[in-house]
């Protein structure tokens, strides 16, 4: 058996080193599923954010699209909830509880591409910027230095205001919107990288690894990388919830795509159609109600998927 | 008396030998300190006057034309706009105009008002720091009490509820919570139609005393906001600082002293706990930017925020760009001020 | 003569996730006025468990069970105020102040004067004078009281934590672990300081330490803990030169080497670990480690012995080994080393 072959060959008594790997792999995921089961609160999250990703995935099956345009809008402005409109209609007569549905879909979208934006931003450079400072001589440690100087300094910057600045500068749309909340709300997830990976690049193995000559890209890639998946998996999941807000308040500041459906735009739409001063309520209520229980369930789930990885976290005495 | 000998018992190398005697050395490593925050914060700002101008001058390819979007004018109008923003000049000469026009505060002109933007923002400020300084100082005062009851006994009853009601706020808008709650106490549609304004700082014809009833009324719901987004991470930090807290070993010295509990929490592990808080309470104050923009924008509040909402909406790339060195500059400012009063907090780091 | 300290069949259980975990197990001491009592053992044996339970410092986990008479009043019956009356004042603790006991932000002088004003027996400009006092005491100049904990060495912090327990007073004082952390001249030094306060004073003394040596040179009787259980007590000189239970033999075997860390973890010679605390074996609970261990070890746990005074030179030893036992198998108790 050599180490390019994948699979365990069935007839080897003794497993491979690979196949190894993977039981230990799949026993620590059990092992984390079954610690994250315990997690109650994490549990609630995770089943709320499971009905609303159904609902938002299926939801051309359900809601005719021709109903959420202006023109096409089936009911009478400002029908407070009935059998027909769970939640009443809007200035136009559309459904608010459609235009929520379909709404999540985009909010959803840009909450999730934009933190994959800021994850891996702040992984490469809280990676970078801990391996460099730990064993890249004395130009990685001020290569490192430099990185995390520029990560506090955006550390400290209003994230709202440099989004907004961002989305206000770069051409309007969906994907101007993921970008500026993508390259502001990083920083937290850089120096949390770096941090885990201080830890990891002083553990017995990576020395080894180094001893034995692998590469920079070889210890990064192979052995920190790893490591830190799991604190940058919780990172991640907390950061959708940030994410999420800021996309609605950023379509609240006027800065959304005005074409799409959000949580935020509908909010914005209310507002500016004078629904606020009205107190039509059923137009305002839901859309920050959902920013609010989705932006929660993220973050329950974050804080569960913390509390398996760092028992110390765990607070029940 | 014992017999142990004073004079010669420690090692040599207890830190009071290491340190060097006299008062001289004790002000040369203040200064030195100091002196080393404030190139960091030098530095800093330095990066957002850059920073400022990159953002409104370069990315936007022509500025004149983001601003001129979707309006009538005539290419000499554009012209005219060009020259006065002095968008003809070289890159280098633009910046150097920029930087030194910063140096005298000059800010440059908004493009919607046609009034100097350090004049717009002196106008404004303090409305702002009114709401802004309320509402942090309200929403610190809160977050560090129930923080400090409920990481005293984690997993409780009163820190389940505590987490419980900081997550939801955490999670919700800031937008969202003030329209809400005009929705229901201001609109004349809610539960109490009316019981505060919708909008606006003070009534337009009350005067005197008057006047201060009258802005205090149009305060409550805009602080209110504020105070409920803001609190709920200053709960949070001051829970988990605490939490790390509660394992040490002088609480149980103290303990042992016979102290109660809550003469232990307050006199022991609150003032340890509130070392790494106040640092995160800073580090946050971008934060409170934040809220301030939005919740200014909701309420219609006459401040920096709602006048940053203006300035996006035309867009008036000088304003917004004044206002975005602003805002960065008073958040670095605030953590300066955060590394030098540290030290008097906490004894272990003075220099 | 009622004795100022008398600890009847004390137990101590853990309350953890995965079941309840019993740390000490049934523990006798009795101490008098002007006595001086060491606990030794490794860590884990359940000797800190021990000085913690006295004055009920252990966190809420812990359940306790026995008797605790701090001068003929019981401890564990105690309401909370009056439990806190008595704490610093009937019996005060020197932790290992070396480390984290000192609150990093206060004033040494605030802290020691601090049990003062709690408890009343000292206000203001007496507290203050007082602390002065106290600090010359242990051999700190009066200057020190502004100091914060960092700027001392880890001696001086040892010897402020001394002046602390002195504050009010107490009849009974807890050493736990006082000199672990400082090095071989600091810590001769802040035994003798120890030896002669407790002298001075007329205070009774439980000294709680891994390290058998420190004790054999402070206290003047002293007790082995083994898996949470006293394995052996008895006149210091005795116990350390002569032991009767192979434990006591092992950990005394470590004896040369002075503050050494190694001899915390595991005694010169000594095969295995300590039990696990949750899962005790049936029987001895020392035979899987034991040299000595026979077949009847594994059924029966002995209890504490008197030992026999013809072979170990001296009365009032007490050993719970089957081989200073009645019913004690051949070969006998001389093999034991």
């Amino acid at each position: 058996m050599t180490d390019l072959d994948p699979r365990p060959s069935p007839a080897a008594p003794v497993p491979s080193p690979r196949a190894l790997a993977r039981r230990r792999r799949q026993r620590a995921l059990g092992r984390f599923a079954r610690s994250y089961a315990h997690n109650r609160a994490g549990m609630f999250g995770l089943l709320s954010l499971l009905v609303i990703a159904t609902a938002a995935l299926t939801a051309p099956m359900f809601i005719e699209q021709s109903h959420l345009s202006i023109t096409g809008a089936p009911g009478q402005p400002y029908e407070p909830p009935s059998a027909e409109y769970p939640l009443g209609t809007d200035n136009f007569g559309r459904s608010v509880l459609d235009l929520i549905i379909w709404g999540a879909r985009v909010s959803l979208a840009v909450g999730l591409l934009a933190t994959v934006v800021s994850v891996t931003l702040g992984t490469v450079i809280g990676i970078t910027a801990g391996h460099f400072g730990s064993s890249g001589g004395t130009g990685g440690r001020i290569a490192s230095t430099v990185l995390m100087r520029i990560t506090d300094w955006f550390l400290v910057l209003p994230t709202l205001v440099l989004a907004v600045a961002l989305a206000a500068v770069l051409p309007g749309g969906t994907g101007t919107i993921v970008v500026a909340i993508g390259l502001t709300v990083w920083p937290p997830t850089a120096r949390l990288v770096r941090a885990q990976t201080l830890a990891v690049e002083a553990r017995p193995y990576v020395e080894r690894a180094r001893a034995l000559g692998g590469g920079h890209t070889h210890v990064m890639l192979w052995h920190v990388l790893p490591n830190v998946m799991p604190v940058v998996l919780a990172q991640t999941t907390l950061l959708v919830a940030t994410s999420i807000i800021a996309e609605s308040t950023l379509a609240f500041l006027g800065m959304g795509d005005p074409t799409t459906i959000s949580w935020g735009g509908i909010l914005e739409a209310a507002r500016t159609a004078g629904a606020v001063s009205a107190g039509i309520w059923w137009y305002m209520v839901p859309p920050g109600l959902a920013i609010a229980v989705v932006a929660l369930s993220f973050t329950l789930c974050g804080r569960a998927v913390e509390s398996v990885i760092n028992p110390r976290l765990r607070e029940n005495r | 008396m014992t017999a142990t000998p004073t004079a010669t018992e420690e090692p040599a190398g207890s830190p009071r030998e290491d340190a060097p005697a006299g008062g001289g050395g004790r002000v040369r490593r203040v200064v030195l300190y100091v002196l080393g925050r404030l190139t960091t914060a030098v530095v800093s700002l330095g990066a957002v006057i850059v920073a400022g101008f990159f953002l409104f001058r370069i990315l936007p390819g022509d500025p004149v034309r983001a601003m001129t979007e979707g309006r009538e004018v005539s290419l000499e109008q554009q012209e005219e706009l060009r020259r006065q923003f002095g968008l003809d000049q070289p890159l280098w000469a633009q910046f150097l105009d920029y930087a030194s026009g910063l140096l005298r505060l000059d800010l440059g002109v908004s493009f919607q008002y046609r009034e100097p933007v350090a004049d717009l923002i002196l106008e404004r400020l303090g409305p702002t720091l009114l709401l802004a300084g309320t509402g942090t100082l309200l929403a610190a005062l809160l977050g560090l009490f129930l923080g400090a009851r409920a990481g005293w006994r984690p997993g409780g009853r009163g820190d389940r509820v505590n987490t419980a009601v900081a997550l939801f706020f955490w999670s919700v808008p800031t937008f969202w919570l003030g329209l809400l709650l005009i929705v229901l106490l201001a609109s004349g549609r809610g539960f109490f139609p009316g019981l505060f304004p919708t909008s606006g700082m003070t009534a337009p014809d009350a005067t005197g005393f008057e006047a201060v009833v009258s802005t205090a009324h149009h305060m409550v719901l805009p602080v209110v906001t504020m105070v409920a987004v803001i609190y709920a991470q200053y709960l949070m930090i001051m829970r988990s600082s605490l939490i790390d807290e509660k394992g040490a070993d002088y609480l149980t010295t103290a303990r042992a002293k016979g102290l109660r509990d809550a003469l232990v929490r307050r006199r022991h592990a609150v003032p340890n706990a509130l070392l790494p808080t106040v640092t995160l309470v800073f580090l946050n104050l971008g934060q409170v930017v934040s809220g301030v923009i939005l919740v200014e924008t909701v309420f219609s509040w006459p401040g920096l925020g709602y006048l940053f909402y203006s300035g996006l909406h035309v867009p008036d790339l000088g304003l917004v760009q004044g206002l975005f060195v602003l805002f960065a500059a008073s958040v670095i400012l605030m953590n300066l001020l955060a590394d030098l009063v540290y030290p008097l907090l906490d004894p272990r780091v003075r220099p | 003569m009622t004795s100022l300290l008398d600890v009847q069949d004390l137990h101590v259980t853990y309350r953890t996730e995965g079941g309840d975990v019993p740390a000490v197990r049934g523990v006798n001491l009795s101490l008098g006025p002007g006595d001086t009592l060491g606990l030794a053992g490794e860590s884990g044996s359940g000797k800190s468990t021990v000085a913690l339970s006295l004055l009920r410092l252990l966190p809420a986990t812990a359940r306790v069970e026995g008797s605790v008479l701090l001068e003929g009043e019981d401890v564990l019956a105690m309401r909370w105020g009056t439990l806190r009356a008595v704490r610093w004042v009937g019996a005060s603790v020197i932790f290992q102040g070396a480390m984290h006991s000192l609150n990093p932000v206060r004033r040494i002088g605030d802290q020691i004067a601090e049990p003062m004003q709690i408890h009343g027996t000292a206000k203001g400009a007496d507290a203050a004078e007082r602390v002065q006092g106290l600090l010359r005491q242990v051999g700190l100049p009066a200057s020190r009281a502004r100091d914060y904990p960092h700027q001392l060495s880890g001696g001086q912090r040892q010897r402020v934590m001394i002046a602390m327990a002195l504050a009010c007073e107490p009849r009974l004082v807890i050493a736990d672990e006082a000199t672990t952390a400082l090095d071989v001249m600091i810590q001769a030094q802040i035994l003798d300081l120890l030896r002669s306060l407790v002298a001075e004073h007329g205070i009774g003394m439980l000294m709680i330490s891994h390290d058998l040596s420190v004790l054999a040179e402070t206290c003047d009787r002293v007790g082995i803990m083994y898996a949470g259980r006293v394995v052996e007590q008895g006149p210091a000189s005795g116990v350390v030169h002569a032991p009767a239970h192979p434990y006591a033999g092992a950990l005394s075997a470590a004896f040369p080497t002075i503050g050494d860390p190694a001899s915390r973890l595991a005694p010169r010679g000594l095969p295995g670990d300590p039990p696990d605390p949750a899962d005790p074996p049936a029987g001895c609970v020392f035979r899987p480690r034991c040299p000595v261990s026979e077949e009847v070890c594994a059924t029966l746990d002995p209890p504490l012995w008197p030992v026999d005074p013809d072979e170990h030179g001296d009365s009032d030893r007490h050993a719970a080994c089957v081989h200073v036992g009645p019913e004690r198998p051949v070969p006998a108790a001389g093999e034991v080393r």
